[in-house]
């Protein structure tokens, strides 16, 4: 999905590497004085600002700035803070969160903020009236099959102690509980907001974050305030952040060079990344951090020769993967495995199938197939994907299999993946797999578990290996904090086994780069924000109020 | 009178009603599914049906239909699946700029086309003409988005003479007005000369020639009146071509009308959207044609309504 998959494609980033960076940031950014404001473009519409609906690369951090939830991220790096919780306590057996809420937080509309409203807001996201795309994440809260059904109104797990104070009772451990309760579809709303605009509180959101929407022209432009009431002091840095929508990235780039805008949204279009990186007049303000996020070739399990693992073991032999990375220019690095780098349970000791056609073709010869075979590769229709697909095809007629590119559009390719006896070969590229939260089980149980592999699911290869499920479960069970790197080290092996069977090619992990105008500054972790993306607009300050 | 416009009208709603099974039939074979879309990436089966059930998705396709028709007469046009907005709301925000882009076609090809077809005329044969010939041909044949991008490059980016792209000010109408003419102005210009030639050659105009009026004089109010009459008639016929050409034009330049509108969801499949664009469109097609047929005999008696 091009949506989330760019977004939280990214949502784990430099867990190392930034983290590093975190600490003197912070400390600068005590100095830093409020005022001034930005303009920031984005190519698509804005759907919609409802917490419990959006999912889209450009409403993500916008919604993120609007709202607050009960937990957040150190600003630019995936360490998990507290955020409209003062404190929270968990059950030795790991099943009760227990959390107080921070006294005196106010929606914008001036009322008080409490337990109430984060009850209200769960059942809101869970109730399948709401049809939230994230309402599946909350599955481990005790009561979410009654609500999901339709049997219950509310979340049984889920209750108000007293006003600053919310108990979340889980069905079963859950060690990713916490990210589940940092993700936007946990945002706290007003209830008498949401009953007052109905359908349209997309449009009209009304939360507690750093700021508030003030102006929002459709098809145009919306513009977002400070909210002086936040409850955080010294954030936001802005005083105002517009966006304008329906820009081309080209443009957007030649307004920037204009001064008209300070952040294009959408990043450095393919077409010109040579020449703005190479442009001196950029120097200092272009940005790029590994994103954490894999482009793989899916083949599908089920249908043949790819039933076989000798072949899935081939078609990994054959590709060669620097290539396809020069034909992207370099914005990006060759993958050996499912896990971007820096996401935790990546095994950085672990080789992957190297890059030897010789090899492939011998394993072909004992799968039985030795002069080959013809199938069909799937990808998305847009500029570098069938670029990329075709440097793919090439590779495997080195090797003697013989693959019709079909490129279509991304809905019909997604649909295609979901079915099983449709694409026998996919390039995800442009709709590959980003984490939802930084955590390895976000990349195995949507994508490559036996659930996932049903009908419009996204496990396209339709791999099931129902022992590295059980492992998934038990590994997700562990939710004492002490116990995280065990947890890690458990995924790190289910990712190893699954690598055995082979049912993806994993090419590359994506670079994000990112330019802003000399108007507007901030911590490089914090333009490439890992959880608020793409941008923290919360922490962008204006250089000319400095 | 009054009987041809009635039969019109009910031919009108007709074709209307032709659209709009054809268009859902169409999108009912999307192989995207939309309860998928809304559900997200990780949802859980029952979930997915719960959606499927409460858009209705899970009835056969006759009974989709009419829900949607029903709806339709009381004006209701649906929701949009990922805006979570009436796609009523969504087309009106957006109406006005496509309205007002048109608008700026129109000016512009009627008055590229016609003077250029005038010229062509009174130089007929020469090399003016064949340029200006030349010129019409490649409007006609240029691809619009290539229009659009090269004015953009030439006019804003390198001579920064207007803005690039956006909406609100006189000087952002002109780059996509005129790229929305360019195809306009090229058929115009091509009628306009052949008019021209015909009316040229009447008896009238030897005779206001005779009588000695000046050239200028014979030319603005004897020749040029009576050669545009019948290409105005083509201007409700326009209507129909740029309702394409906004889809285009309006991406280029980051014009917020109904173009862009439907541009991205077709991008992200939002049926609703598409479908209430697609009737929206066509309804313009229909009036503008029968206005078309209407204006016709009031300014060419010859022309008879039967």
């Amino acid at each position: 999905m091009k949506t989330r998959g760019l977004l939280l494609s990214t949502a784990l980033a430099g867990l190392i590497g930034l983290a590093a960076f975190a600490t003197p940031a912070a400390a600068f950014e005590e100095n830093i004085k409020q005022g001034g404001s930005m303009v920031v473009t984005y190519k698509d519409d804005v759907a919609t600002l409802d917490p419990a609906i959006g999912y889209d690369w450009q409403n993500w951090s916008m919604i993120k700035s609007l709202f607050t939830r009960l937990m957040d991220y150190e600003p630019g790096t995936s360490k998990l803070t507290k955020d409209l919780a003062d404190d929270y306590t968990v059950s030795p057996d790991g099943l009760v969160y227990t959390f107080k809420l921070h006294h005196g937080v106010k929606f914008t509309n001036g009322r008080e903020l409490t337990a109430d409203d984060v009850k209200y807001s769960l059942d809101r996201a869970t109730n399948p009236k709401t049809q939230s795309p994230g309402a599946s994440f909350f599955k481990s809260i005790k009561g979410y099959d009654d609500i999901a059904g339709g049997k219950a109104d509310t979340l049984a797990g889920v209750s108000v102690v007293d006003p600053y104070t919310v108990k979340i009772e889980l069905a079963h451990a859950d060690a990713t509980i916490l990210q589940v309760l940092a993700l936007n579809f946990a945002s706290v709303v007003p209830k008498e907001e949401v009953e007052k605009a109905g359908a349209d509180f997309g449009k009209h959101p009304v939360g507690s974050g750093a700021f508030k929407l003030s102006e929002w022209t459709l098809g145009q432009r919306i513009v977002f305030e400070r909210n002086k009431d936040y409850f955080k002091a010294g954030v936001p840095k802005l005083d105002q952040v517009t966006f304008e929508v329906g820009q081309e990235p080209v443009v957007a780039l030649l307004r920037m060079q204009r001064g008209e805008v300070d952040l294009p949204g959408d990043g450095i279009p393919p077409a010109k990344y040579m020449e703005v990186t190479k442009d001196p007049a950029y120097q200092g303000r272009i940005l790029r951090t590994a994103d954490l996020k894999t482009s793989y070739i899916t083949m599908n399990t089920r249908m043949k020769p790819f039933d076989d693992v000798r072949v899935r073991k081939a078609v990994n032999m054959a590709i060669n993967k620097d290539r396809i990375v020069r034909v992207i220019n370099g914005r990006a690095t060759p993958a050996n495995q499912v896990l971007p780098p820096d996401m935790p349970g990546y095994d950085k000791d672990y080789k992957g199938y190297s890059y030897d056609p010789a090899k492939a073709k011998d394993l072909l010869k004992e799968a039985g197939l030795a002069d080959g075979f013809e199938t069909t590769i799937f990808t998305n229709n847009t500029d570098p994907n069938p670029r990329i697909t075709q440097a793919i095809q090439q590779d495997l007629a080195a090797v003697g299999i013989k693959a019709t590119i079909k490129a279509l559009d991304q809905a019909n390719v997604i649909a295609a993946g979901g079915e099983p006896d449709q694409a026998p070969m996919i390039w995800s590229g442009g709709m590959a797999w980003g984490a939802d939260f930084p955590d390895p089980s976000d990349f195995y149980g949507p994508i490559l578990s036996c659930a996932s592999a049903t009908k419009g699911g996204w496990n396209w290869s339709w791999y099931c290996n129902k022992d590295l499920d059980q492992q998934g479960l038990d590994a997700d069970a562990m939710a004492d904090p002490a116990k995280a790197e065990e947890r890690y080290a458990k995924w790190k092996g289910i990712f190893d086994k699954v690598m055995d069977d082979a049912p993806w090619v994993p090419v590359f992990n994506d670079a994000r780069i990112s330019v802003h105008s000399p108007k507007i500054g901030g911590s490089d972790a914090q333009f490439l924000d890992l959880v608020h993306q793409p941008v923290n607009y919360d922490y962008i300050y204006a250089t000319d109020v400095q | 009178m009054a009987a041809y416009l009635l039969r019109r009208l009910i031919q009108a709603v007709l074709i209307l009603l032709g659209v709009s099974i054809v268009t859902f039939l169409l999108l009912f074979l999307v192989p995207a599914d939309p309860a998928r879309q809304i559900a997200g990436r990780s949802a859980t089966p029952a979930m997915v049906e719960s959606i499927r059930e409460q858009l209705g998705l899970n009835l056969p396709i006759y009974q989709q239909y009419w829900r949607y028709l029903s709806a339709l007469l009381h004006g209701d046009l649906g929701r949009s699946y990922l805006q979570r907005t009436d796609v009523s709301t969504l087309v009106w925000a957006r109406l006005p700029a496509s309205l007002l882009l048109m608008a700026g076609g129109i000016v512009c090809e009627l008055v590229l086309g016609l003077t250029m077809g005038l010229v062509a005329a009174l130089r007929r044969n020469s090399r003016l003409d064949q340029g200006l010939m030349i010129a019409s041909f490649v409007g006609v044949s240029a691809p619009q988005f290539v229009v659009g991008i090269l004015l953009l490059y030439v006019f804003a980016v390198k001579l920064n003479w207007f803005p690039i792209g956006g909406y609100g000010s006189f000087s952002q109408l002109v780059l996509p007005s005129l790229t929305l003419g360019v195809l306009g102005a090229g058929w115009y210009s091509r009628m306009m000369r052949s008019a021209m030639l015909d009316v040229l050659r009447q008896d009238y105009i030897r005779t206001a020639r005779a009588k000695g009026l000046a050239r200028l004089r014979v030319i603005f109010r004897h020749a040029v009146p009576n050669a545009i009459l019948p290409i105005v008639a083509m201007i409700g016929i326009d209507v129909g071509i740029f309702m394409s050409g906004i889809v285009v034009v309006e991406s280029v330049y980051g014009w917020p009308g109904i173009g862009q509108l439907t541009w991205q969801a077709i991008q992200r499949v939002d049926i609703p959207i598409i479908m209430g664009v697609t009737l929206i469109s066509a309804c313009a097609i229909v009036l503008g044609n029968l206005l078309a047929d209407l204006i016709a005999p009031m300014i060419d008696p010859r022309i008879k309504l039967r």
